[in-house]
């Protein structure tokens, strides 16, 4: 007998296990088969800095978040609906997160007094009434796959590890998901182990099976597609989408694609992905050190290659003189920041906002660099190939900001095409530029009188041998000089170039659909996604609120003053204490208000609801 | 012009000799009157000419400090960074350019102090550059501190009761790490520096040459005992290839069974027991034990010539050759199919 469906228009789900549990690869597969059955969609996974912190402990809680609806989604969402978590620990880590009413799946063969004592349950949740504003569900998760495993020749432990591929089993016939994404995934990653890819293939099914004929659920969901532009879509992270977009500057390019970079989280998969691509031409250079990766870089963009370097917060800090030599030498770098908590080592695996200010500044003496951030885990996409063509453009190293949340979240990406990317034209010098007394000679420091950018010349180009260096050079030849008005000259042309490159990108992005709001949001980077679902919320109340949200930090774009001028009030959101805000403030001399969250945890929307709310109430 | 180095097989020869003089720039030479590197640079020059290749196709990357300046006089591509880093820039062009020469110019604080990492991770590679390290046993350009490899209770600005540290002995530091090729040369020797730059530059992978350079302003003398030809051949170990290693008038370098060399008169009962060089043996410990000869602070049995010469994977090489053998494994890339490699979904 078929049960009754109702229909949902978005879900919240959270997936929570000790690290070893798999929970991670539960939500990915979930979210696989979500994005396939075309529903808009966004993910948030939060697993500890250890690798295998201790079993049961709080600490040890890998997390999965996602969010998918009927119609577009732009966070991973705020209070879960769902929480599926298979121990003690995971209960209680995610529990605060949870909303009132909200389906709780729990593993109650994990329930032990031992394993509650661990995480300080002094009596056990399950009995205590202390979850009852929740839908609870204890249901013996690990003993049901192991009995629905029996005639495997499998060890209890074994067919236990099978528990994620039943959860997820059930959770699929829950959400009515097509299982067929997650058979396919299985049937790769276990093509060499015939026992175990029939073992999970058969934990999928009894989970799926128990949900249809158990009396504890009396109703499954249906979350009906979303319409989104037509075309194809895949599912992607940010960290992948950077690397995409390395590799589409490249081939848009024709440069050589040359990575120098040092492991660090949570950059580290953006070179593990471009070293897959050798096939693209693509040099991928894992460096003994953060400087050595950026020195590499430049010895790659001076040899005329696309070079680029990875890393996080700790890595501009060691970084930070060798970009200085970038920016002197005027050699397109592209520098990729994919933020975390910070300071010193921070928190690893957590997001923030707070490197702006040092890839802005963190360099000695007057040393501007062009930053583009990302605002969404696709976007990182695009954002990658700005940077790039700024870089080659305007020949300068150029900052890309991501960050954690960016990194590791994922969401439907409408496939690009190449040919609708903006063009990057490297335009090498190939003969002399400048003409003495009849005689045509080489002035490596000669500049476009637009751009203000000077040749790029690659070694082994004849009759144009030349020395370039960190110490100042004269304005054209680039020979050293120690001149006093010269270097000025030399600091304020170089700030100039950097400037003008606010003539030629968009003006900021504005939604205000009433065109009379009052009050201006301004964003940046992975904000985008909270104050955009913030002022739809508020919207739907009949609250009149504008977005307004910067993909280029430095410069800002031409239209920045204008627009900042034309609201009564601006409020800007920023997983820092307000690095944004100062500079607006500095800049535009707007009264900018701040609101800053530095808890290693995106913006929830209805935190920026409630501080636009109290903006209009003090009006 | 000298028949093709090896080592620069994918750099493209120059069509007619060049001269040193078209190696020279119009750039006034700013070092001290009387210093070494003045020496090292007219015996670069001169040399530069033989080994075949366009003028274009070498780059010479220096650091920060007095040697530092090179790139500045010599006519090729050329440049002067940060301080330390030049070994990890010139690994980025050395491993995306096969097509070029490239060359570093560092000294003894340099890419033994600020720069130590990225020198021994550049030899352990084995990077194709060929790295020439003036050691001067001081700071000069910051005017008269001490080196890493100054030595022990040297009195300088910055340790004016005397320095504390153990110093690096060069040659021994690259051999730890198993450097392909290593040398060492005085400034002052213009045919020994020559031959070596030619062996160092006819080597593929990374080549190391340690140049004793005198700096007349803060370190004066430093090396005078194997400078001054009335003394030197007293403290000079010529080292040589396939030949005994004998020193002043009857000295000669023996070894304990599979212990470490020490320097004897020679006699006619241990004649028989004179080492032989061999640069080219696989096992770096000979060479080092060989660097440990010298005594830091006299000078005396201090070896120069080439130590090791050995041939192991260039990794340039090794980097271009994986990019071919994954290409034509998996076929040139597609940027469409790389963005269709996970699961797809249509939307009408
Ligand atoms: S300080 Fe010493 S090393 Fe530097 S230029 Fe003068 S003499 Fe040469």
């Amino acid at each position: 007998m078929s049960k009754q469906v109702v229909t949902l228009d978005q879900v919240i789900i959270r997936f929570a296990g000790d690290s070893g549990d798999g929970m991670q690869l539960t939500g990915d597969q979930f979210t696989a088969e979500t994005a396939a059955y075309g529903n808009d969609l966004s993910t948030m996974p939060d697993y500890p800095a250890e690798i295998r912190a201790p079993q049961g402990t709080l600490h040890g809680v890998s997390s999965f978040q996602l969010h998918f609806a009927d119609h577009e989604v732009l966070t991973p969402g705020d209070s879960p609906n769902v929480l599926v978590a298979m121990n003690p620990a995971a209960l209680k880590a995610n529990i605060g997160l949870m909303a009132p009413g909200a389906l709780l799946i729990l593993n109650s063969d994990e329930f032990t007094k031992r394993n509650l004592e661990k995480v300080g349950y002094w009596a056990n949740p399950l009995e205590d009434g202390s979850l009852s504003k929740f839908d609870v569900h204890a249901i013996a998760l690990t003993s049901q796959t192991v009995d629905a495993l029996k005639e495997f020749e499998l060890t209890r432990k074994e067919a236990e590890r099978s528990k994620n591929m039943y959860a997820l089993g059930l959770l699929s016939w829950l959400y009515s998901r097509p299982t067929d994404s997650a058979r396919q995934f299985l049937q790769k990653k276990f093509a060499k182990k015939p026992e175990v890819l029939a073992a999970n293939l058969a934990a999928l099914e009894a989970g799926w099976s128990f949900g249809e004929t158990t009396e504890i659920f009396s109703v499954h969901y249906e979350i009906k597609p979303s319409s989104p532009k037509p075309g194809t879509y895949r599912y992607i992270t940010g960290n992948i989408a950077t690397a995409y977009g390395l590799i589409a500057a490249s081939v848009k390019s024709g440069l050589p694609l040359f990575l120098g970079s040092y492991p660090i989280t949570p950059a580290t998969d953006i070179l593990h992905e471009l070293a897959k691509h050798k096939n693209f031409g693509v040099r991928t250079f894992q460096a003994e050190d953060e400087i050595a990766g950026i020195g590499s870089a430049i010895g790659a963009a001076y040899g005329g290659m696309l070079a680029v370097t990875t890393t996080s917060g700790p890595g501009i800090a060691l970084k930070s003189e060798a970009i200085g030599l970038a920016v002197a030498l005027e050699l397109p770098v592209i520098i990729i920041d994919v933020q975390r908590g910070g300071p010193s080592t921070g928190l690893p695996t957590k997001t923030e906002q707070a490197d702006l200010l040092q890839v802005m500044f963190g360099r000695n003496g007057e040393s501007p660099v062009p930053i583009v951030a990302a605002q969404s885990p696709a976007d990182c996409f695009n954002a990658a190939v700005e940077a790039a063509r700024i870089a080659v453009k305007y020949r300068t190293p150029v900052f890309l900001l991501t960050d954690g949340a960016l990194a590791n979240g994922a969401e439907p990406w409408l496939l690009p095409k190449l040919e609708e990317l903006p063009g990057i034209d490297p335009d090498f010098l190939l003969e002399p530029n400048h003409e003495i007394d009849g005689v045509q000679v080489l002035w490596p420091f000669k500049r476009d009188p637009e751009t203000l950018a000077r040749p790029w010349i690659r070694p082994g180009t004849p009759g144009l041998e030349h020395r370039i260096g960190g110490i100042e050079k004269a304005d054209g030849t680039g020979n050293i000089s120690y001149e006093a008005n010269n270097h000025d000259l030399m600091v304020r042309l170089r700030a100039a170039k950097v400037a003008g490159i606010a003539r030629e990108v968009p003006n900021m992005f504005i939604d205000d659909p009433t065109g009379d709001a009052e009050l201006l949001v301004l964003g940046w980077g992975s904000t985008y996604g909270p104050i955009g679902a913030a002022c739809e919320v508020l919207r739907k109340e009949g609250v009149k609120v504008a977005q307004g949200h910067l993909r280029l930090l430095n410069p800002f774009p031409a239209d920045t003053e204008q627009v900042l001028k034309r609201y009564k009030q601006v409020l800007i959101p920023e997983m820092n204490l307000g690095q944004l805000s100062l500079l607006i403030r500095g800049k535009y001399l707007v009264d900018a208000m701040s609101l800053t969250k530095v808890a290693g945890q995106p913006f929830k929307s209805t935190e920026i609801i409630d501080a636009i709310k109290g903006v209009i109430s003090n009006g | 012009m000298a028949e093709s180095f090896a080592s620069l097989a994918l750099v493209p020869k120059a069509t007619e000799p060049l001269t040193a003089k078209q190696f020279k720039t119009d750039q006034e030479v700013r070092w001290c009157p009387g210093c070494g590197d003045y020496a090292i640079l007219a015996a670069v020059q001169a040399f530069l000419p033989e080994l075949g290749v366009k003028r274009e196709n070498i780059a010479i990357i220096s650091g920060i400090g007095c040697s530092s300046r090179f790139p500045y006089y010599v006519d090729t591509y050329g440049m002067h960074s940060i301080h330390g880093r030049a070994p990890a820039i010139a690994t980025g062009l050395s491993t995306t350019r096969p097509d070029m020469s490239v060359w570093v110019v560092t000294g003894d604080g340099d890419a033994l102090s600020i720069g130590g990492n990225h020198l021994i991770h550049a030899m352990r590679r084995n990077v194709n550059l060929k790295i020439l390290l003036f050691n001067n046993r001081i700071y000069g350009l910051t005017k008269g501190q001490y080196s890493p490899t100054s030595e022990e209770g040297k009195i300088t600005k910055s340790t004016p009761y005397g320095s504390l540290d153990h110093p690096f002995n060069p040659v021994s530091v690259a051999l730890g790490v198993e450097c392909t090729f290593v040398a060492r040369t005085i400034d002052s020797d213009r045919k020994h520096l020559t031959e070596t730059l030619r062996a160092a530059a006819a080597h593929e992978g990374t080549a190391i040459v340690e140049i004793l350079q005198n700096c007349d302003i803060f370190n004066d003398g430093a090396w005078a005992p194997l400078k001054d030809p009335q003394q030197r051949d007293e403290y000079l170990i010529r080292l040589e290839h396939g030949q005994p290693m004998l020193l002043g008038s009857n000295r000669a370098v023996f070894r304990e069974p599979e212990g470490p060399m020490y320097v004897a008169e020679i006699t006619p009962e241990n004649e028989a027991d004179i080492v032989i060089h061999d640069a080219h043996t696989d096992d770096p410990s000979t060479a080092f034990r060989l660097s440990r000869l010298s005594d830091p602070v006299v000078l005396s049995n201090t070896p120069i010539g080439v130590f090791r010469d050995v041939q192991r994977p260039v990794f340039d090489r090794q980097m271009a050759e994986q990019i071919d053998e994954v290409t034509r494994k998996l076929g040139p890339g597609e940027f469409d199919r790389l963005l269709r490699s996970a699961d797809t979904w249509e939307i009408k």
